[in-house]
């Protein structure tokens, strides 16, 4: 009885200040989602009632439609080149051997140590110099730049993964280096490009401090548009646009940890 | 020799996707020893005046307190995370892991804006902590916790800790249970085993995510502009001021230099050390 009891004292030991800190960590997201249906300007526990009204003054700000828009623009290019760039070079990765490999690693790797703001600020003078100012061009480079290592490690670890003796059964099956590559090993590699695309939309849509040097009010993404009204106003309007985007990213994590498994995206179980 | 089809199909993409990179660095690199002319986006000729600025008392006392408060977040982030990362990887039920591992890493992907705006709600002087100390009858006035430090290193915790949990689930997913097991069989009480295989085998994990959120941090700007309020400041904060308030692009390109080289030497130290103590965990 007296162990029985000892294990549950331990147990609790160990569980209370877990969940104490989990509950640290998600308080501002709860925070948010009841300021964001509150019908008052100040912040209320509880609400004194329910009301839309900042969800409506978010959808009709035309500032957050463009910025919305653009922001859909910068995430459609920059996910998918960063998809497309970062599955080569993960490809490149594991599979060539050439001079300068190293470098070239080190310098697209580099992005997950420079600081964001260091990022945009370069790209900013870069494009001043190029002629491009705070273009979309520039925008989706730097999104591209940024999103890079996430998408080429997530395809990197499915190539690692992948059973190599699938490719050598088609080679000696006839199949063309095209053929394998289009008909093996990139139907293997589906699941992985499909997280690192997705981890790439999920920063390019949510990334802010190399967009506050990049973008001009004509390109400005949602986060950036967002900070430009906290500096502002200081209504929930941003609490109703900070709902919908926890709610959205926690469907996404849901669904992602459904279908392709969280732990596999993230790297983190043993294999 | 393997034959190397379509290598520079594969090659090409990623070459120029660097040397934008490399050109962007480049720039600033230039604009950090050109002289700057007020009132103009138009640089001199070359100059190191850009440097010597760094050693005013002014500069000095930002860089001290971005040190100061990137130390003090990856240190609390480290302590609070172990434990979630712990109870992530060796919870017994497939749903508590599953659900650890959502609300723990779910903050990661709603963006600085988001995680920040809802600190400055949680922190406010009519935020939620306030209102439930007041409602308790705990305080009178409401706490300043907006515009401090405190308040800027308790949001920076938050946001650092999904990586640092990340980082040492990998960790511990990785300790061989059976060492776990025999210290166990040997007589060792569980935090005997906790203090002597467990935390030496997962040390690695805890150097490596205790720079990575050093270096991290250095680089945080929405937390300390928004809930620091111009009160905390830190490089990246200077950095906008120069770049985007007095257009001083060449010292905006000196403090953002400073902030590449302390995060690169800051990340750059472990190697060294982390491969040194997976080595010893490897032998012992």
């Amino acid at each position: 009885m007296s162990a029985r009891l000892a294990r549950g004292l331990r147990a609790s030991l160990f569980w209370g200040p877990v969940a104490l800190i989990l509950v640290y960590m998600t308080i501002p997201a709860f925070v948010v989602l009841m300021t964001s249906i509150s019908p008052s300007e100040l912040l209320e526990f509880p609400p004194s009632g329910f009301s839309f009204r900042w969800y409506e003054r978010a959808f009709s700000y035309p500032d957050f439609q463009n910025a919305f828009v653009n922001g859909l623009i910068v995430t459609a290019f920059a996910s998918s080149l960063s998809l497309l760039i970062g599955s080569a070079f993960a490809y490149l990765v594991d599979r060539y051997v050439f001079a300068g490999r190293a470098a070239l690693e080190a310098v697209l790797a580099s992005p997950l140590i420079i600081p964001h703001f260091t990022t945009g600020f370069g790209f900013l003078l870069l494009g001043a110099d190029l002629g491009l100012g705070q273009s979309y061009a520039v925008v989706i480079a730097t999104h591209v730049v940024l999103t890079l290592p996430f998408v080429s490690r997530t395809v990197y670890v499915s190539l690692r993964n992948l059973d190599p003796a699938l490719e050598r059964a088609a080679t000696n099956l006839g199949a063309s280096p095209f053929e394998v590559l289009r008909r093996v090993t990139l139907p293997l590699l589906r699941p992985g490009m499909v997280g690192g695309w997705l981890l790439a939309a999920i920063l390019s849509l949510t990334e802010f401090t190399a967009s506050l040097y990049v973008t001009a009010q004509r390109t400005q993404t949602l986060p950036v548009a967002m900070y430009t009204y906290v500096r502002e106003y200081t209504d929930p309007t941003i609490a109703a646009i900070s709902a919908l985007l926890i709610i959205f990213t926690t469907a996404l994590m849901l669904l992602a940890n459904r279908y392709l498994g969280l732990r596999r995206i993230l790297a983190i179980d043993a294999h | 020799m393997r034959p190397r089809p379509f290598f520079l199909c594969f090659f090409l993409p990623s070459l120029a996707a660097a040397l934008l990179l490399v050109a962007a660095l480049g720039e600033i690199a230039q604009y950090a020893f050109r002289v700057f002319t007020p009132g103009s986006l138009e640089v001199g000729g070359f100059t190191l005046d850009n440097f010597a600025r760094l050693a005013r008392p002014i500069y000095l006392s930002v860089l001290g307190d971005t040190l100061l408060i990137s130390l003090a977040t990856s240190l609390f982030t480290l302590l609070l995370s172990y434990p979630v990362a712990y109870a992530m990887v060796r919870a017994k039920s497939d749903f508590l892991r599953s659900l650890i591992m959502l609300l723990a890493v779910t903050p990661l992907f709603t963006g600085e804006i988001v995680r920040t705006y809802a600190w400055i709600l949680v922190l406010g002087s009519n935020g939620f902590v306030n209102t439930v100390l007041k409602s308790a009858g705990l305080i009178g006035a409401p706490l300043g916790l907006l515009y401090t430090r405190f308040g800027v290193i308790v949001a920076l915790v938050q946001f650092s800790m999904p990586v640092m949990i990340i980082i040492l689930a990998t960790t511990l997913a990785h300790v061989d249970r059976n060492c776990e097991r025999a210290a166990a069989n040997l007589g060792a009480g569980p935090a005997q085993v906790f203090r002597h295989v467990t935390l030496p085998l997962t040390l690695p994990g805890v150097v490596s995510g205790t720079v990575v959120i050093f270096a991290w941090t250095m680089s945080a700007f929405s937390t300390p502009q928004l809930i620091g309020g111009g009160k905390v400041l830190m490089i990246s904060n200077l950095v906008y001021l120069q770049g985007l308030s007095s257009f001083n692009f060449p010292f905006a390109a000196v403090l953002s230099l400073l902030a590449l080289a302390v995060a690169m030497g800051s990340l750059g130290s472990i190697r060294p050390f982390v491969s040194r103590l997976e080595l010893k965990a490897a032998i012992n």
